[in-house]
């Protein structure tokens, strides 16, 4: 019972996540107080909704490396809408982030789609235009704090039933990945098409619409997700979350989620962000100095790789052994 | 009889087919975006012709294209190394703690190179000695690498390289041409050699094209693929020597963002991402093209991050066009 459970990759990473939770706590119990447990998932919210994207986009066995320039785009583009019209409700501002999201994600879809660019190509070049484009929107401009409605800033911060409304969207969101995943035809053709693309093909699923949709999905969730880191950080620039495709990706992978495609849960994509979560904000708190993050965080992916490796590991018939160890 | 007649076709066609397949390669193609951009360039700014720009503007790809020699046959090999840019900023780190204690120039260099060396010992035994997948091993050991830099540096810089250091990325070999281009040029001629004339460029080409046949045909794959990590780290380590002593001091954020530039460079060389296919010249000419259009951009006054806008548009392109080509070759024949 005991060794099946440990075999469990989610599993793996709750015992993971409470060891370490718990060691932090021997040395500074002030860390596992409710309310500050509550701030460190509000800290991680946005990687999570990112994650989720991201793990759809390679269970179908590609990647979206234009996650973080599209949130930026999207968050920008959010902000110049509530600075051109403070009047108009957060609603009708998030939507129109998300649609814009979406669009930009179909895009990458469509170049993958419809011209059979390797995914990495086609995001490493859209990555480089969004941000380029956030440049010509605003000529380097930055969006400040008292530029911004106080609705906009407000909204992700409003106390809802004692959570904060950026927590309870991770929340809403992680639930309809799961339905998503688990409980449609689009969520199995995820895993068919990442799995084994010429079987899926045979069972009727269409390869290339399948990818274009999750990255759709991917997109839309980016787009959500800058509306909320600018409305957070209450600050819009050309730079917002530069590099934090890395952090996505890494997230998906310490959650096992197989960069081969295929294999992966909403439940490990969000372990895996809370992993990262944790340890981001754990540090400061046991007095290592904000430079060995990096380091640190390096580390764990590496090990993360490493455990996933071993339980990745095909079972098919092996003719030779070292054909498969190469 | 049969076979006399497909000899006898085939024979001048491959004689008549060798201009035609030049005209319509990759690397004409690039040759030719190149020339107008260069055109371009000339007529958009006075200052782009002096000899002295154009020799200055040369850094804007050299060190970049170091590595993308050595990642070249890495992409091709069919894996990927993100962390080259971290294995500068190590480097350079090392570099700089080792003029705090007082070293002169050859252990400097010495020190650069080991340490290059050794991260891509790392990244190659993570690859290959336990056969994890490069682009997460990559992305790992790039948060490592520069992790690392960040705990040593924390956010001081390392100054005071000693002058003789400075001739690595501010000397001039010959007239205008600095040390470095001639570095370029050397390094494109070793690894245009590596690649297309010896046995080992082609287990390399072997390997992307069908890793498992290329094992059942006798090529050590794994000590393959830890030779090449091994040359991107060590290519790392001469690019983080030029580098470091042309802007003569080390920060921990000294190449940020590089390595998808690299990887960018590669691509549009027309190396493909799956592995398998590619060519030395075709990094080259990128590399050259992207040197100029920052250069040009440069001189404009345009933002660099509107190039990016364009260097990202002319990565998608130049591969979409001959996919386009092809189908719609294909659909007035048909």
């Amino acid at each position: 019972m005991m060794a099946r459970l440990l075999k469990n990759r989610e599993m793996l990473l709750v015992v993971a996540i409470v060891a370490l939770v718990g060691m932090i706590a021997l040395r500074f119990p002030g860390f596992v107080v409710p309310a500050n447990l509550a701030n460190v998932y509000n800290d991680t919210s946005i990687l999570i909704i990112l994650a989720l994207g991201q793990m759809a986009v390679i269970l179908t066995r590609c990647i979206d490396l234009s996650m973080a320039a599209n949130l930026a785009l999207c968050g920008m583009v959010a902000g110049l809408i509530n600075v051109a019209m403070p009047g108009l409700p957060i609603p009708v501002v998030i939507l129109v982030a998300m649609l814009l999201g979406a669009f930009l994600g179909s895009i990458n879809g469509l170049l993958v789609w419809k011209l059979d660019i390797p995914p990495i190509v086609v995001t490493l070049g859209t990555l480089t235009i969004y941000r380029g484009m956030i440049f010509l929107l605003t000529n380097g401009q930055w969006i400040n704090a008292h530029q911004m409605s106080d609705a906009f800033k407000a909204f992700p911060r409003t106390a809802l039933l004692g959570f904060p409304v950026l927590s309870w969207l991770s929340l809403v969101m992680i639930a309809i990945m799961f339905v998503v995943m688990s409980r449609t035809p689009l969520g199995r053709a995820f895993f068919a098409v990442g799995g084994n693309p010429h079987a899926a093909v045979y069972t009727g699923i269409d390869v290339g619409r399948t990818r274009f949709f999750a990255y759709c999905l991917s997109g839309t969730l980016s787009g959500l997700a800058g509306y909320l880191w600018v409305s957070r950080y209450a600050v819009a620039y050309v730079d917002i979350a530069a590099g934090f495709e890395l952090d996505i990706i890494a997230a998906c992978v310490i959650g096992g989620i197989s960069i081969a495609g295929g294999i992966g849960s909403v439940a490990g994509a969000v372990l895996g962000a809370v992993f990262l979560g944790v340890i981001k904000n754990a540090l400061p708190v046991i007095n290592i100095s904000p430079f060995a993050q990096m380091a640190i965080s390096g580390t764990v992916i590496i090990i993360a790789v490493v455990v996933n490796a071993r339980a990745e590991r095909r079972k098919g018939r092996v003719i030779l052994k070292k054909a498969e160890a190469v | 009889m049969a076979h006399a007649e497909m000899t006898a076709r085939h024979i001048p066609d491959r004689l008549q087919g060798r201009g035609a397949r030049m005209l319509k390669s990759w690397e004409s193609l690039l040759l030719v975006v190149a020339v107008a951009i260069f055109l371009a360039n000339s007529f958009a700014s006075p200052y782009f012709l002096d000899p002295w720009n154009l020799s200055d503007a040369t850094f804007n790809f050299t060190e970049k294209a170091m590595i993308a020699f050595a990642m070249a046959l890495v992409i091709i090999s069919g894996e990927i190394d993100l962390s080259v840019a971290s294995i500068i900023a190590l480097a350079s780190t090392a570099m700089g703690y080792a003029v705090q204690l007082g070293f002169d120039t050859p252990m400097l260099v010495a020190i650069g190179l080991g340490t290059g060396l050794l991260c891509g010992t790392v990244n190659g035994l993570l690859v290959t000695g336990l056969g994890l997948p490069s682009i997460v091993v990559t992305i790992g050991t790039m948060s490592l690498f520069r992790g690392l830099s960040f705990v040593i540096l924390g956010d001081k810089a390392f100054t005071g390289y000693p002058e003789s250091f400075a001739w690595f990325g501010q000397g001039y070999v010959w007239w205008v041409f600095s040390f470095e281009f001639c570095l370029f040029l050397a390094l494109a001629l070793v690894y245009g050699v590596l690649l297309h004339k010896t046995n080992f460029g082609r287990t390399v080409f072997a390997i992307g094209n069908n890793q498992t046949a290329a094992l059942f045909s006798g090529v050590r794959v794994g000590r393959v693929k830890f030779i090449l990590f091994l040359l991107t780290g060590l290519m790392a380590g001469i690019a983080s020597i030029c580098l470091t002593s042309r802007l003569g001091s080390t920060r921990p954020s000294i190449a940020l963002g590089w390595e998808l530039e690299v990887v960018t460079m590669v691509v549009l060389g027309g190396v493909n991402i799956l592995g398998g296919s590619g060519t030395i010249p075709g990094v080259v000419l990128a590399a050259l093209i992207m040197g100029m259009v920052t250069f040009g951009f440069g001189l404009l006054n345009v933002p660099g991050i509107v190039m990016s806008i364009f260097i990202g548009l002319l990565l998608i392109s130049v591969i979409a066009l001959p996919i386009l080509y092809t189908r719609l070759r294909r659909r007035l024949h048909a």
